[in-house]
């Protein structure tokens, strides 16, 4: 069978050109504090969601809608809206993150297929299972904290399926579980939608070289003739004891499309590919280069070889924590 | 408002750690937690001790609970978070992989690395059997106000993150291990050197966080010194107090001091300054513009 590629659409345009390209399924978010993309500029209106919804189906691919922010106490009617308006639109499923909205959603739509995000960090078999028997789960996007063996040991567990992220952005601590962001900016991926945020960012020239500062830290600085990596907080270049350095992750993206033989083989349904805030051409080459791969795959024949390097952005590549040495 | 000392985030050798809990058995703190929940290497150190201390904990007359892991990944630790329920105390969630194990009927509480940040999350849980959350750190004050409501309404009692470094990320990485460059397989339990945490700075040496094998800590303490009377006020019953090395036992008493009206919020801040060494005080997440800031920053001070 040939694995599910899911694509990033930041806007309607996004949308139809990676539905073009190949996509199997697309996913996105309404414009608004719900989504973990919540950027200025990004994401989708009611009106577009329920035309890129037709649009999909009308080319036969699918489109998910990420609400997948923590809802904040007191406002929870803002994500339970957003729930019900996708619904309305006919997406084809939610992914969700907060156990109160899935609870809620379960409750509510019943018939609205319901993935289980990344951001809930669900990180081993008994989790998917307890989230498909509390509510119906139906998918998890599994956390970036896994091997390929410990993926496919989840898998013989359990029959909810599998999605994992194969390119774009790394994080490197387990997903929705990580308040570095607002730490140093006082605005996060769970409760904002964010991460390291732009409004927070500042370039100092710094005698020739120039520093990025996160919320008024230090993140990174580099010579005048070095490229400068945008300051993510868990990528930035810290001193700690006699070292410095890249101390959690060095500025790099993810990149699996070598492993996805064994991805299929490890019993995943869907590979993912992040980046909602990325460009339309760079959406549909990403995506052209993966279903190739896939379908290469189910072919039986070999991988395309160095398909992606050239989207990295000058920057380095990581297999991440599908491979073990990598923690 | 009563206090609990929260579970230690650090790696402390065996006699140290049992010292620390003969301390807490006779510090005026109501609750504690105790157990791993950073590193599952860590348990088998000192895993022999903790039936003795959670003993001398409940003949002292405090309330004992046990924590999970907070990242549960391999078979060892889902085996390890399975028999949780077995040590006769009530146990704290702080990975919702502990209530694929524990008995339907079974009370427990959740601990800061819960994802608890609305009314329905927490109604769900009490549902389930939750009887204390505390809720996570990073959250604003009209939250905290919103979900102790919430709380109240249903028999939950709600505690907040009251003193220590903060608990900001927890990754499959090991740091230590990383800058050591080990793989965390091979760790050689480089963590155990910094029972406080290692201090991360940034290139202009301005303090910033501290690294914990695979957790993240700010590098900052803590401190709701200046928010008792506001968190009162909002309806919370506990702070929780993380353990730190030196004379915790003094600090517990401190808080005692500043909630029995006998020391004051300056008092306290001072106090708690000196007993750490020197450690920077934060409140920012519950008031702050970020998580970072102190509420009662000296002008020309980072805020």
């Amino acid at each position: 069978m040939v694995m599910e590629i899911v694509c990033p659409a930041g806007t309607p345009a996004s949308l139809r050109a990676a539905v073009k390209a190949g996509a199997h399924t697309v996913y996105c978010g309404f414009a608004d504090e719900t989504n973990a993309r919540n950027f200025p500029g990004l994401n989708f209106d009611r009106d577009e969601m329920r035309e890129g919804v037709k649009f999909a189906h009308d080319h036969g691919a699918k489109v998910l809608v990420a609400i997948n922010t923590y809802p904040r106490a007191g406002a929870e009617a803002i994500w339970h809206r957003a729930v019900a308006d996708a619904e309305k639109c006919g997406v084809d499923a939610v992914i969700l993150a907060d156990l109160g909205l899935l609870a809620y959603a379960a409750k509510h739509h019943p018939g609205l297929r319901r993935h289980l995000s990344v951001q809930a960090a669900a990180a081993n078999a008994d989790m998917l299972n307890f989230y498909a028997s509390e509510f119906g789960v139906k998918r998890v996007v599994l956390p970036r904290v896994l091997s390929v063996p410990e993926i496919a040991a989840i898998n013989a567990e359990t029959e909810v399926e599998t999605e994992v992220f194969v390119f774009g952005g790394l994080c490197v601590m387990a997903e929705g579980r990580c308040s570095l962001s607002s730490y140093a900016t006082g605005l996060s991926p769970n409760m904002n939608g964010v991460c390291s945020p732009a409004s927070h960012v500042e370039y100092h020239d710094d005698h020739g070289a120039l520093s990025a500062k996160l919320g008024g830290f230090t993140i990174h600085k580099v010579g005048a003739d070095e490229p400068a990596p945008y300051p993510t907080l868990c990528k930035g270049c810290f001193s700690a004891g006699d070292a410095t350095g890249h101390l959690f992750e060095d500025p790099v993206s993810l990149n699996a499309e070598k492993l996805i033989p064994q991805l299929a083989k490890a019993g995943v349904t869907a590979l993912k590919i992040e980046g909602r805030q990325r460009s339309r051409s760079y959406v549909a080459q990403v995506v052209r280069n993966f279903r190739a791969a896939v379908e290469a795959q189910a072919a039986g024949r070999p991988m395309p070889e160095g398909m992606l390097a050239q989207l990295t952005e000058g920057q380095a590549a990581t297999a991440g924590a599908y491979k073990k040495t990598w923690r | 408002m009563q206090l609990t000392v929260g579970p230690n985030q650090f790696f402390w050798k065996a006699d140290a750690w049992s010292d620390f809990y003969d301390q807490m058995a006779t510090a005026p703190v109501e609750r504690v937690v105790l157990g791993e929940l950073v590193c599952s290497k860590r348990l088998p150190f000192y895993q022999d001790r903790i039936p003795g201390a959670i003993e001398t904990l409940l003949e002292a007359g405090k309330e004992v609970a046990v924590t999970s892991l907070a990242l549960v990944t391999l078979k060892r630790e889902r085996k390890l978070t399975a028999e949780l329920a077995d040590a006769g105390v009530e146990v704290e969630v702080n990975d919702l992989t502990t209530l694929a194990y524990l008995p339907k009927d079974a009370p427990f509480s959740v601990g800061p690395l819960v994802n608890v940040y609305n009314e329905g999350t927490l109604a769900w849980l009490a549902d389930r059997g939750a009887t204390r959350i505390c809720l996570p750190p990073e959250l604003p004050l009209a939250s905290v106000t919103a979900l102790a409501a919430e709380g109240a309404a249903r028999g939950v009692a709600i505690e907040v993150w009251g003193h220590g470094r903060l608990p900001l990320a927890i990754s499959g990485r090991c740091y230590h291990a990383r800058l050591h460059k080990r793989t965390k397989d091979n760790c050689q339990f480089a963590c155990e050197d910094d029972p406080d945490g290692l201090s991360v700075r940034t290139l202009e040496d301005q303090p910033f966080l501290a690294m914990n094998g695979v957790q993240t800590l700010s590098d900052s303490c803590a401190s709701m010194a200046n928010q008792l009377e506001v968190l009162e006020k909002a309806g919370v019953t506990a702070l929780r107090l993380s353990p730190q090395t030196g004379d915790f036992a003094r600090v517990c008493q401190a808080w005692r001091d500043r909630i029995d009206g006998t020391l004051d919020a300056a008092a306290l801040s001072a106090e708690l300054e000196t007993l750490s060494g020197g450690m920077r005080l934060s409140d920012g997440f519950l008031t702050g513009a970020r998580g970072a800031d102190w509420s009662r920053a000296k002008e020309g001070e980072p805020a």
